[in-house]
């Protein structure tokens, strides 16, 4: 398992949203129409034309105040469900996967899938379908830019070194390295299903503070939606194998 | 005829696929990567620096059709040694404000009383706007004052703009409007940072950043108080995070809990106006905790000058104040001088009537509790800031202040910059890496459009404006010539009078300097001309014509309901931007009646940055050359060609018919504006750096005589001449373009990132574009090693004495000579830093003074309320509320990362405005449940100037405080929406703002006021 990876140390994110224009900008992606709604988070959520947001989180009071600041994208799993399920409905062609980066990337074909089993199948709940033309989509790690050895978009605009961007045992290692600097002051700090995604966070508090799918715990009853894929999907994985 | 958006999806939709997705051994049919794959193909690329915020960012725009068609990528450019790459929201959409289709294309016009605007042509549009400049100027001009004094003025047209402009094109900008006798000439800087310039000239000597981005990133605790960095800097915060990295704290000050607070090591909330309060008491804990740097204190600066005894302080007020006039005598702050004119001094700091002592005294009154009482800061709070940021008193740390609006825009916000550049002072944190007062700049090129004197008060290069009572050139020239008998101290300024013939020569070339004295426009002696002055001028009826160049004024001025009413005074309004604006559209605006309204208005499409070539100036004074990337969209044009145009027709209307006093008009050096048809930039760029006139004889870098040749470029402002033989359009600048070929003179365009060992410890990069003056990258580098040469911190040099060559290795110095030969603060007269200040229009310590319009009734602990000296207008004190139950909140507008100023550009950038939509008001849980708000309701704010809607923004990050035993509520609005687009958006935050200044500089308290809000 090398490929690429994303280490994002979301403590060192100020949401300054250079990300998710630059996002934008690379893929030609519309604006969407928004209203304040009481939040600077904006869009509000993900979208079919919003594969990337930064998602604002105000947690404690006081001295124990934290605004907490989640920059989401799809994590790119190492085994991707969404994948899998494409194949357990027999549209293989539909999302596929780059054998030398590792990213997961949706295919024109993706207006074939039933959007609700492949968006339920995400440990995460990214994907998002155009109303329209029914195609489904989300990041694909910026699989031209990265091809032609350029970084993904959203990391090369980063100032501050939240976003990073390699192979995948480099980014281990400085998700390690990370991890244990910030442990020193903030011990519950985590790097978040860090086996199974190529997009690795590096949270200072539990995940779920940040957002309620930033880590796998949404899947159906006890099971985590890794867990119950292996358990839905386990035979169709030894097939492939 | 570029590819647009829709035709490059089909063309790449088509051709593209296999070849970029072959080489993954299957057929990939990405989504949304269908239109990116040739995406850079065929694509000409360029650098530019970001048209936002003035960290300087680099870009890489890319053209198609090699740079014929228009742009299709812009990113970071990853050489650049600030950003490397990165870019915030508002730089990485610059794409989207260059390849907009609702940018201004063409010209367009209201005639008066119309309710439309007409499309025109330039050709009609530039001779319109000249016949009406000359009917106005003949009819308007003054050639004496009501003294009689000769004035040669023009004071019924005035002119705001442009931080947004290059350069070159702010140069002869200011050179068009002095050449009309126009004194009422101001722009952005004014409003926003215009208390920086003569806190810092005060305290140091120049009134700019002290040092640099990178620079940031080397110290060992950064204190941002006054401003949001993360949010409004977002790419210059990448350097707080490398200090961080590296160990340092982090240290917000602010009445709100904001992005910045949220990376922050403490985070201390304070009320709105009280930042003196809280510095106070910092120095208050410093002085009695003996954490100051004694060395760099006894030796560096004036702490040790007596201060004559006429000089005394009682119940909020400084000797020497006339209440009539509202003004100090400011000879009562005098130094006792010795014989030859110099400051006596007391070493051993003791001396009762020492500045320190008097400092000691000062702020003995500074007590935590009085602190925490008006600040509304808890006293360990205060303790842990202060013991926190007190121990770069260590001669072998640093720390660094980053401020911005939350400190100039108040009417004591050049004394709240004094305050912590005395700080600076007493912590040795002056001239040393990691150091410094770093006023973050807001403007991509506000450093530069000050530096070129854009601005009533001063010409290029800082040189005051000349004055009714200043009759003849040697009059003037007297006036800026200050005199020293300390032989250590090289008074810089002893120089001015070279760079004023400099200037002149570049201005009007073939008169001497003394007759081109005549032709400048003088204002009267104690003449305000000031932002807020002009437009209480201007609603007074006393302008005809008007310009407003790459601003908003109707959206950015303080009290805009004022500064509306004010616009409908005039006969003719020349508007240049990108895209309609509020200040532009003003005649059918809220409350307006077209009909009603004479004035005609021109709007005149100007070029996005990325399209046009010259220099901008970032915060750290770096001077970077822009490239163009595609051509100018439509109709648009660069700002410096519509300049040059009109002045050319101005010239026009004057060789065809007389009119009043036409020498300067006629008599300017056009030559080095253009070819006669087109702006050149590197033309006026030489001429801004200067050129001999005649061969002079001079001496050589290596001290040899040599001869520089008539029409070679001046390589030092040490060169230049007050006989006339030189031309240096600004003295600041001579040194960025040493060369006519532009491959090797233009300094400004050096893309080199070599340094030596030493500079790469502390990131110095001195190849990479060029910084004034003469390429220093950190100011009063001389106050970084102690009198041997050796740097008090040799683990982060800023420069070092090598014995053996006997020269300075690392930075340029701050003033050449041995080790121990001179005072480090070459700017100031006397060479010290000044810790204590007589020059300024409110005393020589800093006081605290409440905000103009307050929630307390009374100073906590004095018997003058307010600034005593602050700019007011008369019949206005109506419209403001002092500890008025109608109107109990504090107040304070604030910015978003994702606009940018009056939101002019970015809310027209649809992936900016998709982030922020709409005018908010963020509160606190506490105001909101006592009003029966919830979050996202809106509400409306009002107060006695105007009235406001915003959707309410209920957090944590928000804290009702307790002021003086009661509980005091705050909220904030950002000033970035205006009523013609979106139509949902909102309007200005100013509407509610006060017309009050400050008392040096008279920028507008924006900071804080006081309003009511309710649900609506």
């Amino acid at each position: 398992m090398s490929g690429k990876s994303f280490f994002v140390d979301l403590t060192k994110c100020t949401a300054c949203r250079g990300c998710q224009v630059a996002c934008k900008q690379w893929k030609q992606l519309p604006a969407e129409k928004t209203r304040q709604l009481g939040s600077h988070q904006n869009p509000p959520d993900l979208s079919y034309t919003t594969i990337r947001l930064v998602r604002f989180m105000e947690t404690g009071d006081g001295d124990a105040f934290s605004w907490l600041f989640f920059p989401e994208q799809c994590r790119h799993c190492v085994d991707a469900p969404c994948k899998m399920a494409a194949e357990s409905s027999g549209n293989g062609d539909a999302i596929l996967q780059d054998a030398d980066t590792g990213a997961v990337i949706y295919t024109d074909k993706t207006s074939e899938l039933d959007f609700d089993f492949i968006r339920s199948s995400c440990p995460y709940d990214i994907p998002r379908q155009d109303a329209a033309t029914k195609r489904i989509s989300k990041c694909d790690m910026c699989i031209d830019r990265v091809r032609g050895g350029m970084l993904p978009a959203c990391v090369k605009s980063c100032p501050t070194g939240t976003m990073n961007f390699g192979d995948r045992e480099d980014m281990l290692q400085l998700a390690g390295k990370r991890l244990a600097e910030v442990q020193k002051a903030k011990p519950k700090a985590k790097l978040v299903d860090m086996e199974q995604v190529r997009v690795i966070y590096l949270a200072e508090m539990e995940p779920k503070t940040y957002y309620k799918f930033m880590a796998d715990a949404g899947g159906p009853r006890m099971y985590t939606r890794f867990a119950a894929l292996n358990k839905f999907l386990g035979p169709l994985r030894q097939l492939r194998g | 005829m570029g590819i647009h958006r829709r035709d490059f999806l089909k063309i790449t939709a088509a051709g593209s696929l296999t070849a970029a997705f072959g080489g993954l051994g299957f057929d990939l049919r990405p989504a949304h990567a269908a239109a990116e794959v040739l995406k850079l193909k065929g694509t000409k690329q360029s650098t530019s620096i970001c048209c936002y915020c003035s960290v300087g960012c680099g870009l890489i725009v890319s053209t198609a059709k090699d740079g014929a068609g228009r742009a299709v990528n812009v990113e970071g450019n990853p050489d650049h040694p600030i950003n490397q790459g990165a870019l915030c929201a508002k730089g990485a959409s610059i794409w989207q404000l260059t390849e907009n289709d609702r940018r201004s294309q063409k010209v367009l016009y209201r005639a008066p009383n119309s309710d439309k605007w007409e499309e025109k042509t330039w050709e009609w549009a530039i001779p319109e706007i000249a016949k009406r400049i000359k009917a106005t100027r003949d009819a308007g001009f003054a050639e004496k004052n009501a003294k009689g004094e000769t004035v040669n003025r023009c004071e019924t047209i005035a002119s705001v703009g442009s931080a947004a402009l290059d350069n070159e094109e702010c140069w002869v900008l200011q050179a068009f409007m002095r050449a009309l006798g126009l004194t009422y000439i101001e722009h952005q800087a004014r409003i926003c940072h215009s208390s920086t310039v003569p806190a810092l000239a005060e305290s140091f000597g120049r009134g700019a950043m002290t040092n640099h981005w990178i620079d940031i990133g080397n110290a060992d605790c950064v204190l941002i108080m006054g401003g949001n960095s993360a949010e409004t800097h977002p790419v210059g915060f990448r350097w707080v995070v490398k200090a961080m990295e590296k160990g340092a704290k982090l240290i917000h000050v602010d009445p709100r809990f904001t992005r910045t607070s949220s990376k922050a090591d403490i985070y201390a909330r304070l009320r709105s106006g009280t930042d003196i309060a809280f510095l106070g008491g910092m120095i208050k804990y410093l002085l009695e905790n003996d954490m100051f740097f004694k060395e760099y204190v006894t030796e560096y600066t004036n702490a040790s000058f007596l201060v004559a005894p006429e000089f005394s302080f009682s119940e909020g007020l400084f000797s020497g104040f006339d209440p009539a006039a509202r003004k100090y005598d400011k000879n009562k702050w005098a130094f006792v001088l010795d014989e030859n004119g110099v400051p006596k001094r007391d070493l051993t700091l003791q001396d009762p009537r020492c500045v320190l002592s008097l400092l000691k005294a000062h702020y003995a009154r500074y007590d935590l509790k009085t602190v925490s009482s008006v600040t509304g800061t808890p006293e360990d709070k205060l303790v842990e800031v202060y013991k926190t940021y007190g121990a770069t008193a260590a001669a072998e740390k640093s720390g660094t202040i980053l401020y911005a609006m939350g400190w100039t825009q108040h009417t004591v916000g050049v004394q709240n910059i004094r305050t912590m550049s005395m700080i600076q002072l007493l912590l040795g944190n002056i001239g040393v890496a990691g150091g410094g007062v770093n006023a973050l700049r807001g403007e991509s090129n506000v450093q530069g459009s000050t530096d070129q004197g854009l601005l009533f008060h001063i010409l290029p290069g800082y040189l005051p404006t000349p004055r009714a009572n200043q009759k003849a050139y040697a009059d003037y020239l007297a006036g800026i010539t200050p005199k020293s008998g300390d032989p250590k101290s090289l008074n810089w300024k002893q120089h001015q009078p070279k760079y004023m013939a400099s200037l002149l020569k570049a201005m009007y070339q073939d008169v001497e300097p003394a007759a081109a004295y005549n032709w400048l426009p003088k204002l009267d002696a104690g003449q305000d001309a000031s932002w807020l002055t002009l437009f209480d001028q201007m609603q007074k009826g006393k302008f005809k014509g008007f310009f407003a160049w790459g601003m908003n004024p109707a959206a950015s001025g303080a009290n805009s309901n004022k500064t509306r009413d004010a616009l409908t005074k005039l006969d003719w309004m020349v508007n240049v931007n990108l895209f309609d604006n509020e200040t532009g559209s003003f005649w059918k605006g809220p409350g307006m009646d077209p009909k009603k309204i004479k004035t005609e208005v021109f709007m005149l499409p100007a070029c996005v940055s990325t399209e046009k070539e010259g220099s901008i100036t970032n915060s750290g004074r770096w001077m970077q050359w822009r490239y163009q990337g595609p051509k100018p969209l439509g109709q648009s044009k660069p700002d410096g060609d519509i300049i040059y145009e009109l002045f050319l027709a101005v010239r026009e209307a004057y060789k065809k018919s007389k009119g009043a006093f036409p020498e300067p008009i006629l008599g300017a050096n056009i030559k080095d504006w253009g070819d006669g048809h087109v702006f050149e930039p590197h033309k006026v760029a030489r001429m801004i750096n200067g050129y001999y006139l005649k061969d002079v004889q001079g001496k050589g870098p290596d001290g040899a005589d040599i001869v520089f040749k008539a029409g070679s470029q001046v390589t030092s402002f040490a060169n230049l001449k007050d006989d006339g033989s030189t031309v240096s359009g600004d003295w600041v600048y001579c040194g960025s373009y040493t060369d006519p070929d532009p491959a090797t003179g233009n300094k400004a365009a050096r893309h080199s990132l070599e340094q030596t060992p030493e500079q790469a410890k502390i990131g110095l990069y001195p190849n990479w574009t060029w910084a004034w003056p003469l390429n220093r990258r950190v100011l009063y580098n001389r106050a970084s090693v102690n009198a041997k040469g050796v740097p008090y911190q040799p683990q982060k040099p800023v420069m070092t004495w090598d014995e053996a060559g006997k020269k300075w290795v690392g930075d340029i110095p701050d003033g050449n000579g041995a080790p121990g030969a001179i005072h480090p603060f070459i700017m100031q007269q006397h060479g010290l830093g000044a810790i204590y200040g007589p020059g300024l229009n409110d005393g020589p310590f800093p006081e605290h003074y409440e905000p103009m319009e307050g929630p307390l009734a009374a100073h906590p602990f004095s018997k003058q309320r307010t600034n005593p000296a602050a700019l007011i207008f008369p019949g206005e004190e109506a419209n403001r509320s002092v500890a008025d139950p109608n109107f109990p909140i504090v107040c304070t507008s604030i910015r978003v990362t994702e606009h940018w100023q009056t939101g002019l550009m970015t809310r027209w950038t649809p992936w900016l405005l998709e982030a922020e939509p709409q005018m908010f008001c963020e509160m606190s849980f506490d105001l909101a449940k006592e009003r029966g708000i919830q979050n996202g309701d809106k509400v409306i704010l009002k107060n006695k100037r105007g009235t406001l809607w915003a959707i309410a923004m209920v957090t944590n990050r928000m804290k009702p405080m307790t002021i003086m035993g009661k509980v005091t509520h705050q909220v904030a609005i950002p000033w970035h929406y205006g009523w013609v687009w979106p139509s949902d958006g909102g309007d200005s935050a100013n509407l509610l703002v006060p017309s009050v200044g400050d008392a040096n500089t008279g920028i507008p308290e924006s900071k804080a006021f006081m309003v009511n809000l309710a649900k609506a």
